[in-house]
């Protein structure tokens, strides 16, 4: 098991070397840029434009351009943004609590909402309720996240007349000081409400007909028919024998909702005005600037490797009959 | 019995489903749609009737008029050429691609697969999104454009799929069979494994179009699409976001196009994965 770990945990580190090289050659190669942004302006004094390449290192070849930016990653640095003249750490450690919120409890309702939709659509497959889920699923793989936000924008939130605001994250001046801590709460949760909608939407259907196909194959073994032989309640048999072996795959699906609300994030924090890792990088791409575009690939890269790994090892620790090799 | 070709009896399974074939009759309505865009077209497109801003739907303008005054409908005829072309190009080189590399990496497995296996992954890990708006912020953004780095980004899938098929085929009687009777590796690999291996890969191209639809739209959302004039959907919704309250159809009706038009694919797609194979039905 050990040996195991160990050696998934080896992979990780040429694959996050492949990832970081494809991406700043990427970015490198692409024409343009911010130099030449700034190059074009005609105020700007071309000596200037060449003391900011060499102070940023811009004018060697990309090879060393990137040992130099790896090597600074190994220290936990990720270099200074061209745009905000800080350290992209300190911009990227204040936009993802943001993030973070959004799709931490977009996880917790998308798992408190799927697994028992998935289970009772099982239970009860061809039902009307069956039928009603399918259906909902289906609409929900074809509806961009952007047009169901127009869809709530114009449904929900106008009609409500400010209740429910139309983006943003938080009304100017509810701060804890000024307001009491129901008051920001309330503000807070007002807000969340149409990215969080948009965000469990999206993620619901997936988990939501793995759930159902996963418990659907679990429910035909031999094991559960033993257990309703033995005369234990349907329930019991349900949720203790069935869900426990059903939930297995599901972790496969857990890592790869992870990788991919980072990147749906960039749509809804869009629409929304939504402060976080996707509008910053956004941003970053419309002004060309590299080192936080670098930062964010990066660490969603990692994210996603990190997670497919630890999926990896979940599935051995979890189910003993998978052998590892 | 009656003997029947293959397609004749995937077509009569297909035939079968209800949703499979109303998203192939409402797939053919575009297609036609796109063809026939000039004739299907009320107005230019980018003619812009600055007296008949935010006109509600009437006779003149089938859906409306949108912030210059542009006709919605023709916007959205014309603005289909770029959708079912994003979709079916990039699902195509996707499906080119993936499929040589993973028909190789699965007939030859050892060192090939190893490397190929790893690519793959790496690719897969990059957050996709994020490298898209990258590159698609520094490239020219014509069509063309788009089509190489949507399928770019999504051909390792393919390769998964074909791979894993070729793994399970290369070992089954008929492959070893062409193999003692001396077929090259080429020949067992395009005429012998491929035929059978292709059911997942048509299934896996149909739900590529509509995806690589939604992703275009969503580039084409963040401003990121073909340049403007052009209509295409995602730029429609997007234009259309500031003026919700009074004029909903700017952005509803091409966001309504987008959603049938995927839905169709992935009602079409599924259909073809329970008449190719049954045993694949989820």
């Amino acid at each position: 098991m050990r040996r195991y770990v160990l050696g998934r945990l080896l992979q990780v580190i040429p694959m996050v070397l492949g990832v970081t090289l494809i991406s700043f050659v990427i970015i490198k190669l692409a024409p343009g840029g911010f130099m030449t942004v700034m190059a074009d302006n005609p105020d700007v004094d071309p000596a200037l434009v060449d003391r900011v390449r060499v102070m940023y290192g811009l004018d060697r070849p990309v090879m060393i351009q990137y040992l130099v930016w790896l090597g600074r990653l190994l220290t936990g640095n990720f270099g200074e943004s061209f745009v905000e003249a800080r350290p992209v750490m300190a911009i990227y450690l204040q936009w993802l609590p943001n993030t973070l919120l959004l799709n931490v409890l977009g996880m917790c309702c998308i798992f408190l909402l799927a697994i028992p939709i998935g289970i009772i659509a099982a239970v009860k497959q061809y039902s009307r309720f069956d039928f009603v889920v399918t259906a909902i699923t289906f609409a929900s793989e074809a509806l961009p996240s952007f047009v169901l936000a127009m869809v709530l924008i114009y449904a929900v939130a106008l009609p409500s007349h400010g209740a429910i605001p139309l983006g943003g994250i938080a009304t100017y001046g509810v701060r804890l000081g000024n307001a009491g801590l129901t008051a920001v709460l309330l503000d807070r949760a007002r807000h969340l409400v149409l990215p969080l909608t948009v965000v469990v939407f999206g993620g619901l259907t997936g988990l939501t007909r793995y759930v159902r196909s996963s418990m659907l194959e679990v429910i035909r073994e031999d094991f559960v028919r033993t257990a309703r032989a033995k005369g234990l309640p349907e329930r019991v048999v349900i949720y203790r024998h069935a869900l426990r072996n059903a939930i297995i795959p599901i972790i496969t699906v857990v890592g790869q909702m992870i990788p991919a609300m980072m990147g749906g994030s960039v749509v809804v924090e869009q629409v929304f005005g939504w402060p976080g890792i996707g509008l910053m990088t956004l941003r970053a791409v419309l002004q060309r600037d590299y080192p936080v575009i670098m930062a964010s690939l990066t660490v969603g890269a990692v994210l996603t490797i990190v997670t497919y790994l630890v999926v990896d090892v979940l599935y051995v620790v979890v189910d003993p009959r998978i052998k590892y090799s | 019995m009656e003997e029947v070709s293959l397609g004749k009896a995937v077509w009569r399974r297909f035939r079968r489903s209800k949703p499979a074939m109303a998203g192939l009759a409402v797939l053919l309505l575009l297609c036609a749609m796109a063809l026939l865009a000039p004739h299907l077209a009320t107005h230019p497109y980018d003619d812009m009737h600055t007296e008949d801003r935010f006109h509600r739907p009437a006779a003149e303008y089938p859906l409306g008029t949108d912030h210059l005054g542009r006709d919605i409908w023709s916007r959205i005829v014309w603005g289909s050429r770029i959708s079912l072309s994003v979709g079916f190009l990039s699902a195509a080189l996707a499906v080119s691609a993936g499929t040589l590399v993973g028909a190789v990496a699965g007939y030859y497995g050892g060192w090939v697969d190893v490397v190929v296996s790893r690519a793959v992954e790496t690719v897969i890990a990059i957050p996709l999104f994020f490298l898209l708006i990258t590159i698609v912020a520094v490239v020219h953004r014509s069509v063309f454009d788009i089509v190489l780095i949507i399928g770019l980004s999504t051909w390792p899938r393919v390769v998964r799929i074909v791979r894993g098929e070729f793994l399970k085929l290369k070992a089954r009687d008929f492959a070893e069979a062409s193999r003692a009777l001396g077929a090259t590796d080429a020949r067992i690999i395009w005429r012998q494994i491929l035929p059978n291996a292709i059911a997942p890969v048509i299934v896996a191209a149909t739900l590529l179009i509509g995806q690589a639809i939604l992703t275009e739209s969503a580039l084409s959302f963040l401003g990121f699409g073909v340049p403007p004039p052009f209509p295409s959907w995602g730029s429609m919704v997007s234009s259309g976001k500031d003026y919700l309250r009074d004029s909903p159809w700017i952005a509803l009706a091409p966001g309504a196009f987008i959603f049938i038009t995927v839905i169709s694919f992935n009602f079409v797609g599924d259909g073809l994965r329970d008449a190719l194979d049954p045993k694949l039905k989820r």
